[in-house]
């Protein structure tokens, strides 16, 4: 924001409240009211008012308190943001970026318990980041900024909670992380795990039960969902042999079913195992912390998944 | 260009110059010829709300009003309620008021967990309202739904049980705090999302006028209550269903509880015109203004615009000028609202403005009155007990009320239906 005039963040309790997570906090006393801007809740309105800035150039970082809600704005996020390069013939671009929290919170229940990464990648037009670390989050959040495309970064709440060490590098003001490149986390070499947002501290637990095991797991931290960085996936499971992808959301033409499809083009000849895929259970989130938990990836699921690629367990058993 | 507060403060719009209310004929509205009457001057919007600067109601009158129940009380001969149905109020608003305390205190424990918002200050909305419906009748609430369940008559056990996450709930445990549904009472949710709740309600009700225009159901006469906050009178949701509900004629109200507040946003510096009645004559339907703090004026126009819907005459939006006694929800900070403002409204506490009216005009006495909340502590003993005791639900459970018909989870390689697997039932995160 101090580096270029045009950024401008609104949504709802973004300024006085400093942000329902706190995460805007101290930015309308830096920028002030008209680059900080509370909205009224109306999802609809100021994701498109968003948009009309965009095309003349302003570039909005639109927040949703969570991404639920963009829910009502899905309109504006797609047919808005998403196609009017397009529509126009490349005359007008749309820099906008949406951003807030996504995924799982905790006891919150169905409506307020849902990963998006999959329906937003799933459109032609925008990128969908999803950083883990501190470093993923502003390396991208500036990346996503200055892209001239519609940006979804969807970042996780329970994170919003957790430290992670930074280098100097990543808090040099020249630090930014490119768009549709995915990080290793952690080399292995006998099982690639593909994760985002949440699930790459999860995965990154899972190598190290796995390591105590002799297992060497390879952990991916994807970072973008759309455009996907197939390469890294790729040239992983031709060193490995093996793949479990990892996510949050439903199973059903979800992220890990793009991977698989990804890997079975590319570099099916290199399997040596079925690719497993962890994801949240098919329901909606239940509220009891007792099912809320069946209902989410937990570490121990990974591990298993990660043994059975291994053969080092007996395989699922016609999985329900 | 600015957008500051101040800027967006509304300019003082002219005061409504409908009659203050006569001695004589005390709650009048002009619900037939759609005129916005702010019937009562809402008490708190008066000199010491004008200090408040931004609080200040633009159609505050500046005189100082007399408490609610002096009004009333010039009236003795015309009491609005009998002893039955003044004791009948008294008890729904203690249990509402306790349930939420008990509420707290049980979140703080770790009995329940995730966004819980409370209801406390609001009381006389839902028991103003909900307690003229029948059975039949639909409520649709927001994620602030307990005390809303609880008027309808969800028993406590159910209501608290649910918050517990146990399978003795009025939802099993798969709804949680902001997702209460009681099919058998007709409360129809429980809905998270702002504004979400408007439409489905308003479904309810036209499902009454297809019941009685298309199925022939000439006694189809059920209404449908729709509550929401004031900031969700800025969602567009809100909007499209005043005109629906008032082209169609539908039996429904929208009950707007304005709080003055939207979590941490200010109703004034969220809406251009902050009186939000006035948008229902904007689609030709009465919008009244009610305080909301007072149980027996919400109940008097309660009374009439569910009259109205039950008779076939269609919508009315009634604003209700309230006030929450907590935070957001039990994680909000609520740093933003200024505690002299908090403090003039706790001295409206609207039970405390009951039971000030029941004795002033000998409807109950302090025994009566301690009986009741006596009773409702018991029931409240009870509910937590029930509640801490109830199983919680089995891993079955996690794959049951998906879809009403399990076999939408398909077929599975074996070509029979998933749901037919015996290991099916059991659940797992990645089915
Ligand atoms: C579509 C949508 N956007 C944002 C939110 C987050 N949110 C929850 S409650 C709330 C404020 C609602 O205020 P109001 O309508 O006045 O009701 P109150 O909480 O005061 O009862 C907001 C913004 C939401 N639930 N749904
Ligand atoms: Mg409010």
């Amino acid at each position: 924001m101090s580096a270029d005039p045009k950024v401008f963040l609104m949504g709802e309790e973004v300024g006085e409240y400093q942000g329902a997570y706190k995460i805007s906090k101290g930015l309308l006393e830096k920028y002030g009211p008209e680059r900080v801007l509370d909205t009224p809740i109306t999802e609809a309105g100021f994701a498109g008012i968003g948009v009309g800035a965009a095309y003349y150039g302003l570039r909005p970082v639109v927040e949703f308190m969570t991404f639920n809600f963009s829910m009502q704005a899905i309109d504006h996020i797609i047919n808005s943001a998403a196609k009017s390069n397009y529509m126009s013939a490349g005359q007008i671009s749309v820099p906008i970026v949406f951003r807030g929290p996504n995924g799982a919170a905790a006891g919150v229940g169905a409506q307020h318990s849902q990963c998006y990464a999959s329906w937003y990648g799933a459109c032609p037009g925008l990128k969908v980041l999803t950083p883990y670390s501190s470093e993923d989050a502003r390396g991208l959040l500036k990346a996503a900024i200055r892209d001239p495309d519609p940006v979804v970064f969807l970042e996780n709440e329970l994170l919003y909670g957790e430290s992670f060490p930074v280098t100097a590098e990543a808090l040099d003001s020249s630090f930014c992380l490119p768009i549709g490149k995915a990080k290793i986390e952690r080399e292995g070499k006998d099982v690639t795990i593909t994760a985002y947002s949440k699930m790459v501290g999860y995965a990154l637990k899972a190598a190290e039960t796995l390591a105590k095991e002799g297992i060497s797991a390879e952990v991916i931290n994807l970072r973008s969902i759309r455009p996907l960085d197939r390469s890294t996936i790729n040239n992983s499971v031709r060193k490995t042999n093996r793949l479990v992808t990892v996510e949050e959301g439903f199973p059903q033409h979800g992220v890990g079913a793009e991977i698989c499809t990804s890997v079975i083009e590319e570099s099916f000849g290199y399997l040596d195992a079925p690719v497993e895929r962890i994801a949240g259970a098919d329901v909606p989130m239940p509220y009891a912390a007792n099912l809320e938990r069946m209902a989410v990836p937990q570490v121990e699921d990974i591990v298993r998944a990660a043994k059975r690629a291994c053969y080092r367990s007996v395989p699922l058993a016609a999985a329900a | 260009m600015s957008f500051t507060a101040t800027k967006f403060a509304p300019s003082p719009l002219p005061l409504n110059s409908t009659i203050p209310r006569s001695n004589d004929k005390p709650l009048s509205f002009s619900f037939d010829h759609f005129k916005p009457h702010p019937s009562s001057s809402f008490l708190g919007s008066t000199r010491t709300l004008l200090r408040f600067g931004a609080l200040a109601r633009p159609h505050a009158r500046t005189r100082s009003s007399s408490p609610v129940s002096a009004v009333l009380l010039q009236q003795t001969s015309n009491l609005l309620v009998t002893k039955e149905e003044g004791l009948e109020l008294y008890e729904d608003m203690i249990l509402g008021r306790f349930f939420e305390d008990k509420c707290a205190e049980m979140y703080y424990r770790g009995k329940m967990f995730g966004f819980v918002h409370l209801y406390n200050g609001q009381e006389a909305v839902s028991t103003g309202f909900i307690k003229l419906l029948k059975k039949e009748d639909s409520v649709v609430s927001t994620y602030r739904d307990h005390v809303h369940a609880l008027s309808k008559g969800v028993p406590s056990r159910q209501v608290m049980s649910e918050l517990f996450g146990k399978a003795t709930g009025c939802c099993r445990g798969q709804g949680g705090s902001m997702h209460m549904f009681s099919k058998e009472h007709n409360l129809l949710g429980g809905f998270a999302f702002i504004g979400e709740g408007i439409p489905v309600a308003t479904g309810a009700a036209f499902t009454n006028k297809y019941k009685r225009e298309v199925l022939n159901q000439a006694d189809a006469d059920h209404v449908t209550l729709a509550f929401f906050g004031d900031g969700t009178c800025n969602n567009g949701q809100f909007f499209e269903c005043l005109n629906m509900a008032a082209l169609w004629k539908l039996p429904i109200v929208f009950v707007v509880e304005n709080n003055l507040w939207a979590i941490g946003m200010s109703h004034l510096r969220a809406t251009s015109d902050p009186q939000i009645y006035k948008k229902g004559p904007a689609f030709g339907m009465p919008g009244v203004h009610v305080d909301g703090m007072d149980v027996l004026k919400v109940r008097e126009v309660a009374k009439e615009a569910i009259q109205r819907a039950r008779r076939g005459e269609g919508p009315t939006l009634v604003e209700c000028e309230t006030y929450r006694f907590r935070g957001h929800s039990l994680a909000d900070p609520d740093e933003l609202r200024d505690p002299a403002e908090k403090e003039h409204y706790a001295g409206r506490d609207p039970i405390a403005a009951l039971k000030k009216y029941l004795f002033e005009n000998n409807l109950a006495n302090e025994q009566e009155l301690k009986a009741i909340e006596k009773k409702i502590d018991e029931v409240l003993e009870d509910a937590v007990e029930f509640a801490d005791n109830s199983p919680l639900p089995p891993r079955s459970q996690l794959l049951e009320n998906v879809f009403a018909d399990p076999k939408g989870f398909g077929i599975g390689p074996d070509g029979s239906y998933r749901c037919e697997d015996p290991k099916f039932t059991q659940g797992t995160a990645h089915v």
